[in-house]
């Protein structure tokens, strides 16, 4: 697009007098609230909200899209964000006019296909989880994992054990996990990864005591690897009276090849807007349902779906073992829709092959570009792996570098510098989504990369060179913070 | 070996020719790892795969289900219009599918809507700051409240008030348990919270916030004069949770010496959705910037000298500060954001001051007439209230009744607070016709309904 011409902020495109939208007004609403409201309850001084008629307004918008790259654009290969394909007919089927028109706290017997919708998507994680039953009111990945967290605390509180109040993870875990851990309220226990950044069991073991509340495990692992000693590992922790939590996170590859619940887990989450296409929206909203095993049900939070004997559905708002509220009422609904039409998109056949697909994605960008970039894990992987930068190292060209350069030859880059395990971290994950061509012109692009590292590593250095903007100042932005229109003049 | 589907790309072929690649045999060769024991012995029990026909058939039939009424009920969701602009701004797939921008150079876009964003609302609230989102107005409250706590360092007492919505005063309660914060109620008095119970709360010395909803859950918009000064005297902080329309109209947080401004953005024209997607807002002062949870966009320069946005003041987030991050949030409600955005953008000024307006007009018409019934009351006759109020019934009326009777007709008559008082709210939704055939409904009602 052309930002001189339409690279301004709204404000910027603002003229007194100009409009975007009609609203109804009774004839005599001017000045209604002046007239019901005494002036010291009202603001002085009106917001400088900006005036712009609708075709600008919508230009604006459009323009600023297409400097934006999603899936629809491009591959995306996004470590451990499985930035699968979001099918259309899921947008189309979020919302309808009876929905959304729908108010949370009209009576149930008004509500009775969203009830049902949101009954069926927690009986089908369920079956896909291992668990008994599924709260979908958890808005994102951390959200649910604090959740998850609060069940867990609420069992060892019913049982007046309340002295557990540690959480271990593994020192690879992504960063919402020890601050899930401290929001409930828990002090964080790392422990080690082995060489192949699965979990140390010894360093596990000496750890696990009676002050313990849960592990918390992704699984596969953030370095794409099968804990394959989970069975052991639920065996000691629960021997030690902890539970086992399962960051679902990672859950896009075990799709019908083993379910969380069958590994020994007692709680997980799922990421909806990983495993089950729903789109990221750009940092959301996402949704982050949490599962149990049996017995453990009473402490979801409220209000929760239950089915009645007639066959009706209803909403609990209150019961005495519950954890309490997380949300403001059944989660981020639309999410909710969006995972149901994926599921029975898919159905049970098609389910079976999400997890072998992306599996054989990752497993073979990285056998096509191991011999150029350095492999820290022997293979195969799962859903994705990680590189420790170039082999070559002695070009100087960073991970950050490969990443830039990625940007102009029109591919989303991997997720670099995490996990933490490796000093030049790039992180791969191409999802079942991609086709071979398209795989193959990432690899491709890679291995131009790695060329131009030898022949001219300058121009690495100087990437990106074609994207619609150069290396930001970041220092600047952080020291000068100018975080509103106002903060610019 | 492969399976013919829509969303799998993959042929035969390619399969064949990937597992060659790889040096495995086969799909399940690469599961080598996974024990036996653990492996899925039969496929899930779920239904066969739905044709996108069948799944609209199967959508259209859950939705017969669903009857979408004429929407008197508030109690922190609102009924109002969307403009098809924003819907289909929203709706651009460059927005919609893109993840965190975490590239800048690829997320101009969502970078840009989110400091647009962020300047609206520090308009809106009159102070200094916001983040670029959180889930929804109660956890943003409950983020308020944890704020409160790391900011004040040794207290862990919170305040909220007795007329805040209770869905949010619920979420807090649940993080404050779970967290080991002492949350502790102001008791109300006259549909407001009191003063001077406040006031000897605040006496104790250990508070390190206070929550005010504004307007509260009884539709009211409290006097908070003074009260700034007494948190501020005891070295706690302000929090304010505001319905976002009405602070284009109503005394700003700022105004009010408030230190945090949350809520939900709902009633910034999205669609009530059963419940979601909505938005939690947040913002502060400049003072207190660095303690805010969320993502926060700042405008910078790039090595072309353009203007150009970044995400910034990282050093507060989780991914970097792990657990002593004051907030475990990583995601938030992004495309919301841009939801609220363009419909800022879209309504003005102008618009939404008569979007209040209309609200404001209609709300205090219907209560006059209900009231002319004789067979409800204003609750607290005495306090000012905009576009929402509280009705206590005559004797012979019950909320639940009320809300059973009137939604076979169509109607959601309001929100019972308790068996004889209901929460009705207008918007510019409402026109003539409706608010006639609410106050007829009522009328017409036999006793004990």
């Amino acid at each position: 697009m052309n930002s001189e011409l339409y690279g301004k902020l709204v404000f910027e495109i603002s003229r007194e007098g100009r409009r975007g939208c009609s609203v109804p007004v009774p004839s005599d609403a001017a000045g209604a609230v002046e007239k019901s409201i005494p002036a010291s309850l009202l603001r002085t001084g009106i917001p400088e909200l900006p005036m712009v008629d609708e075709p600008s307004a919508v230009r604006h918008y459009t323009n600023m899209s297409t400097n934006n790259f999603g899936v629809d654009t491009g591959f995306y290969p996004l470590g451990s964000c499985t930035m699968k394909y979001n099918p259309k007919i899921n947008e189309a089927l979020a919302s309808s006019p009876e929905v959304a028109a729908l108010h949370p706290f009209q009576p149930a017997g008004t509500a009775q296909g969203a009830l049902e919708a949101y009954y069926m998507l927690q009986s089908f994680l369920s079956e896909i989880g291992g668990m008994a039953e599924f709260s979908l009111n958890p808005y994102a990945g951390a959200h649910g994992e604090l959740t998850g967290l609060m069940v867990i605390r609420a069992y060892h509180a019913d049982r007046g054990d309340f002295g557990r109040i540690k959480v271990i993870v593994p020192d690879s875990a992504h960063g919402t996990n020890p601050a899930s851990a401290a929001v409930a309220g828990l002090q964080i226990i790392e422990t080690r990864s082995m060489p192949d950044g699965t979990v140390d069991i010894d360093d596990l073991c000496s750890k696990l005591d009676d002050t313990v509340a849960a592990v918390m495990l992704t699984n596969p692992n953030t370095t794409g690897m099968f804990e394959r000693r989970i069975p052991e590992i639920a065996r000691a922790v629960h021997a030690a009276g902890a539970l086992l939590y399962y960051d679902g996170a990672n859950l896009n590859p075990m799709l019908g090849v083993a379910r969380p619940g069958d590994m020994g887990f007692d709680v997980m989450h799922i990421n909806l807007h990983k495993t089950f296409s729903t789109p990221h929206g750009g940092g959301g909203p996402g949704a982050g349902p949490v599962g149990v095993r049996a017995g453990l049900e009473k402490y979801l939070p409220n209000p929760r779906v239950v089915k009645q004997p007639d066959g009706s559905f209803a909403v609990v708002t209150h019961s005495d073992d519950a954890l309490g509220r997380i949300s403001f009422w059944l989660g981020n609904f639309t999410v909710l829709r969006r995972a149901l039409a994926y599921i029975l998109t898919l159905g049970a056949e098609g389910m079976m092959h999400v997890g072998p697909y992306a599996t054989l994605a990752a497993n073979y960008v990285m056998n096509s570009l191991n011999d150029l970039y350095l492999q820290p894990i022997p293979g195969p992987c799962k859903h994705e792996f990680v590189f420790d930068g170039l082999r070559d190292k002695s070009t100087g060209i960073t991970t950050l570098n490969v990443a830039k350069r990625l940007l102009d030859m029109g591919f989303h880059a991997p997720t670099i510098y995490f996990p933490l395990l490796f000093h030049e971290a790039l992180m791969v994950e191409p999802t079942e989504t991609e086709s071979r061509e398209t795989l193959d012109a990432f690899i491709d692009a890679m291995r131009r990369i790695a060329a131009e590292a030898q022949s001219q590593p300058e121009i690495l250095q100087q990437a990106p060179l074609c994207t619609p903007m150069a290396h930001p100042d970041e220092t600047e932005a952080a020291t000068h913070p100018k975080l509103k229109w106002k903060d610019l003049t | 070996m492969s399976h013919s589907h829509p969303y799998f790309p993959h042929t035969q072929e390619d399969v064949a020719a990937m597992l060659e690649r790889c040096g495995t045999g086969t799909l399940d060769a690469m599961y080598a790892d996974v024990p036996a024991s653990l492996r899925m012995k039969q496929p899930y029990q779920l239904p066969a795969a739905m044709t996108e026909p069948e799944l609209k058939r199967f959508f259209r039939n859950l939705d017969r289900r669903n009857e979408p009424l004429t929407c008197f009920a508030g109690a922190g969701v609102y009924h109002h219009f969307t403009p098809a602009a924003v819907e289909s701004i929203v709706a651009r797939s460059e927005f919609l599918t893109a993840y965190t921008p975490y590239q800048p150079e690829v997320s101009q876009g969502t970078l840009q809507y989110i400091f647009e964003y962020q300047s609206m609302m520090c308009e809106l609230t009159g102070l200094d700051v916001s983040n670029a989102s959180l889930y929804d107005g109660a956890t943003a409250t409950a983020e308020a409240m944890l704020m409160c706590v790391a900011a004040a360092k040794k207290k862990n007492r919170v305040l909220i008030s007795a007329t805040m919505n209770p869905a949010v005063a619920q979420v807090c309660g649940t993080y404050a348990r779970w967290h080991g914060i002492a949350l502790d109620t102001i008791p109300e008095h006259d549909g407001v919270t009191s003063l001077e119970a406040l006031e000897e709360m605040l006496g104790a010395g250990d508070v390190a916030g206070v929550i005010l909803p504004q307007p509260n859950y009884y539709g009211i918009v409290e006097d908070l004069s003074g009260i700034s000064e007494k948190i501020h005297g005891v070295k706690a902080l302000m929090v304010m949770n505001c319905v976002a329309s009405t602070l284009a109209v109503l005394r700003t947080p700022a105004q009010w010496g408030a230190d945090i401004a949350v809520g939900d953005a709902q009633s910034l024209g999205m669609p009530m959705n059963y419940g979601g997607p909505y938005l939690g807002y947040m913002c502060t002062t400049r003072t207190l910037m660095r303690k805010m949870p969320g993502r926060i966009v700042g405008a910078t320069t790039d090595s072309r000298g353009q203007r150009v946005f970044v995400l910034t003041l990282q050093a507060r987030e989780q991914h970097i500060r792990r657990d002593k991050a004051t907030s475990n949030i990583c995601s938030n409600q992004g495309i919301m954001a841009l939801h609220t955005a363009a419909y800022l953008s879209l309504m003005g000024q102008e618009g939404l001051k008569e979007v209040n307006e209309a609200g404001c007009a209609t709300m205090h018409a219907l209560a006059r007439r209900l009231c002319d019934t004789g067979r409800m009351e204003l609750a607290y006759p005495d306090r000012p209230y905009l576009n929402e109020v509280l009705m206590r019934l005559k004797p012979g009326l019950s909320a639940r009744g009320i809300i059973e009777a009137a939604s076979a007709a169509g109607i959601l008559a309001g929100v019972e607070v308790a068996p004889d008082l209901l929460l009705v709210a207008c918007t510019e939704m409402q026109g003539t016709a409706d608010v006639n055939a609410y106050v007829e409904l009522i009328k017409n009602l036999p006793e004990n309904e």
